[in-house]
């Protein structure tokens, strides 16, 4: 069943494609294959993010060598929406003009805390993730998000845009402490055995 | 240098001239918000002042610790002396009414956004700006956002968001990444594995 | 047939015609992301343009009000987020200012040395954005690769590449690592080498040169008026550079020279911008000799400074203290201070009006790409819908300051 233990003491367990949607026919399978090599994007930037976003296209972490590399700067000529950085009301109903105005099929990526949950700007002039505008397939929170992270999310959304399936994905660390436990207080532990 | 400015201040304007201290080592004097042009108009031509640098306007809301309520306060600097001279002005009621002080856009261009973004957030009018509107803020916005009584998490959307049931964040455990994802099972870490 | 040169009366020949309205939109690849410009427009050219900015307004100056002190330092980091080091300078020094203290030698030329990079940085992205949108792409990747250098300091330093929220009041969150200074010596030739390289491309470009000089041209006395600081005010002729008018931590003690330009267009800030990324590696280098390698970094003020992770669980005058500044913020003595300095797009000031808590009662952050973005309105009129890519990049608007 794919059962791996990558280091001692840890237990990660990479599921198989089989255990979570699949593609219907071969020819969607090809189609679906096309479509996540070939993304076009909309790079809607707006913040602190976009530094991120610059830095994931150029050189070291080159967003090219995943086929995401072409931006169009209109939305009827992309496929795949970036919402970088925080997003305000007043900002709201230009997003929201430009996710109507791309045609199916699309994808939408929130890129950073801000487009993912509001981030720590809790006030009258933000938009608490943009998840309240326009249907989100991928959230990648990080306040930027490293590029490495927003690359994961890349190849997560690449990942569904192949099984077909449109749930809203979050990119979580690979190795994350709180699993592996390594010099974590563990507390509480005794409690959890109690009845 | 700049308590020179000060000086020639309450020289030309005596009694208009209500207060004046240097605080932190900043040379301020509130001023009589009736004469507020024609102090900035004096600042920029005198030539011992010669405040040709316009740096900053904007007001700070005193509810409930004085009135007049709000404190217009611009800041200045000569490019050719070097000194720098913060002028204060007090207007408003409790409830925001009758805020409002001259413009100086026609002494410095530079004032013309600052007056409009302490417009927007204050609702201090600014009479004889040639373009009072908002300027952070959206037009359809009510209130003034930076006033001690408008709370900070009171939203106007623009745009009607969302209901949707279902599959939205905060995401369970086993939700998200299908590769490459740690299963958070953290029963699992421990000896015994999943029979605890 | 007929002859074609008929004598015919000009009016016949004009058609009549109202301007058109164009809007260059909140989203638009050229306008750094959030500003919306409202052109009327005669054919090409320009005749009145509304530049409306706020499509990034965040609150910043409402959410200072609601925490502590030192709660502000991430608020002020994402203010302009391509040179945040300068922001966190620039804050903790107004605070600093009203509390009265002054933070040790070494941590002066820390600050120093990250607030240069920080504007090695901006300086950087501001020219190769521009180069971009004027479609040369590959000076902008060239200096895009260069900041990954100076990243990996801010990393190995701070621990984070963009928002770092680095600096305290009373000095900074950490010392200097083991391998500050060399990784700072390697990297700033590499930096400068890439420099080098885009420039190459560029000067020598007849087409690039004509989109840039006697576009956007502005007069020193309009420069002043309008409240401009920074490059594009000295690009218009006039040599204010708040780190030598007013010298700040040990910017006295460093030498370096201030470009001016003569014309006030487009190539002239493009230039000065370049010859200040040079003048700032000179600056980082100086500070780097000078710097001492061992000393405090923070000042021994229990008030202000939060005590070591040791000692806050070991003993209860640390915990004390910890609890203190953390859950009621440091007392900030009242009443009110403009402190200034000379970030990437001008003079950064921050007017805090304290009323003797450790909540800030107001936060007021002039920043310099408003003033200059203001003018943006004065320089396009009249100018073509091309130039307005150009002009706007050479004011480098940086969207989390203007709007704050």
């Amino acid at each position: 069943m794919g059962d791996m233990t990558t280091t001692p003491g840890s237990s990660v367990r990479v599921l198989e494609g089989s255990e979570t949607g699949f593609a219907t026919t071969k020819l969607d399978a090809l189609l679906n294959w096309a479509k996540k090599y070939s993304l076009f994007q909309y790079p809607f930037v707006t913040a602190c993010c976009g530094m991120e976003f610059m830095a994931m296209a150029s050189p070291r972490f080159d967003m090219a060598r995943f086929g995401a590399e072409a931006p169009r700067f209109s939305p009827r000529q992309a496929d795949l929406l970036w919402v970088v950085g925080t997003i305000s009301q007043r900002q709201a109903p230009a997003l929201r003009r430009i996710y109507e105005q791309m045609a199916d099929p699309k994808w939408v990526l929130a890129f950073g805390t801000c487009a993912s949950c509001g981030g720590f700007y809790d006030n009258y002039t933000t938009v608490a993730g943009i998840d309240k505008i326009i249907p989100v397939d991928v959230f990648v929170p990080g306040c930027p998000p490293r590029p490495e992270a927003v690359l994961d999310g890349l190849l997560l959304l690449q990942d569904k845009i192949a099984r077909g399936t449109r749930e809203p994905g979050i990119v979580k660390p690979r190795r994350d402490a709180a699993v592996l436990g390594a010099n974590l207080v563990k507390l509480g532990k005794k409690d959890k055995a109690a009845p | 240098m700049s308590k020179r400015v000060l000086e020639i201040l309450g020289e030309r304007f005596g009694h208009d001239v209500l207060e004046t201290h240097s605080q932190f080592g900043d040379d301020t004097a509130v001023v009589n918000p009736a004469r507020w042009l024609e102090i900035a108009t004096f600042l920029r031509d005198d030539s011992r002042c010669a405040m040709n640098m316009f740096v900053d306007i904007t007001a700070v809301d005193y509810l409930g610790r004085q009135t007049p309520r709000f404190e217009v306060v611009m800041h200045l600097r000569s490019l050719e002396r070097g000194h720098r001279v913060r002028l204060k002005a007090r207007v408003g009621d409790e409830d925001g009414q009758n805020a409002e002080i001259d413009s100086v856009v026609s002494v410095w261009k530079g004032a013309n956004w600052f007056e409009r973004e302490a417009f927007d957030m204050f609702g201090v009018v600014f009479r004889g700006h040639p373009d009072l509107r908002r300027l952070l803020m959206y037009p359809e916005f009510v209130g003034y956002p930076l006033r001690k009584d408008y709370p900070a998490d009171k939203i106007q959307p623009l745009v009607e968001f969302r209901n949707v049931p279902g599959k939205l964040p905060p995401f369970g455990p086993d939700e998200g990444m299908s590769f490459g994802r740690q299963t958070h099972d953290y029963r699992r870490d421990e000896p015994g594995g999943e029979a605890n | 047939m007929e002859p074609l040169d008929r004598d015919l009366e000009e009016g016949l020949l004009e058609l009549p015609s109202e301007p058109m309205m164009l809007n260059m939109g909140p989203s638009h690849p050229a306008m750094h992301g959030t500003v919306r410009i409202v052109l009327e427009l005669s054919g090409e050219q320009i005749l009145k343009a509304d530049v409306q900015i706020g499509y990034l307004h965040r609150g910043f100056e409402k959410m200072c009000e609601r925490g502590t002190w030192s709660q502000v330092f991430p608020y002020v980091d994402r203010c302009n987020y391509v040179s945040p080091m300068l922001n966190n300078v620039g804050y903790a020094l107004a605070v600093e200012k009203m509390l009265g203290v002054t933070v040790p030698e070494r941590c002066q030329y820390y600050r120093v040395v990250l607030g240069e990079l920080a504007r090695l940085c901006d300086h950087m992205i501001c020219s190769g954005a521009m180069c971009m949108e004027l479609g040369a792409f590959t000076p902008f990747l060239y200096y895009a690769r260069a900041r990954e250098n100076i990243w990996d300091i801010f990393e190995e330093e701070t621990g984070a590449r963009v928002t770092h929220s680095f600096g305290r009041v009373g000095g900074m969150a950490s010392p200097p690592t083991k391998y500050f200074k060399d990784m700072v010596r390697a990297a700033v030739p590499r930096v400068i080498a890439l420099i080098v390289e885009g420039e190459k491309m560029l000067l020598k470009n007849r087409i690039f040169l004509d989109r840039l000089e006697g576009v956007g041209v502005m007069s020193k006395e309009d420069a002043l008026a309008l409240g401009w600081t920074g490059v594009v005010l000295r690009a218009s002729g006039v040599p204010y550079d708040v780190r030598k008018a007013h010298p700040y931590m040990v910017y006295d003690r460093m030498d370096f020279d201030v470009p001016v330009g003569t014309a006030g267009d487009n190539y002239d800030r493009f230039m000065c911008r370049q010859e200040e990324i040079r003048q700032s590696a000179r600056i980082i280098e100086q500070a780097l000799a000078q710097m001492p390698d061992d000393g405090p970094i923070n000042i021994d003020d229990p008030r202000v400074v939060m005590p070591p992770k040791n000692d806050v669980y070991t003993t209860i005058e640390a915990t004390i203290q910890h609890f203190k500044i953390v859950m009621e913020g440091l007392k900030v003595p009242a009443g009110e201070c403009y402190s200034y300095t000379e970030a990437g797009n001008g003079e950064l000031g921050f007017y805090l009006v304290s009323d003797g808590s450790g909540t800030p009662f107001r936060v007021r952050i002039r920043p310099p790409c408003f003033a200059s973005t203001q003018g943006l309105e004065q320089l396009i009129k009249g100018a073509m819908i091309p130039d307005v890519v150009p002009t706007f990049g050479s004011l480098n608007m940086i969207g989390g300051e203007c709007d704050h």
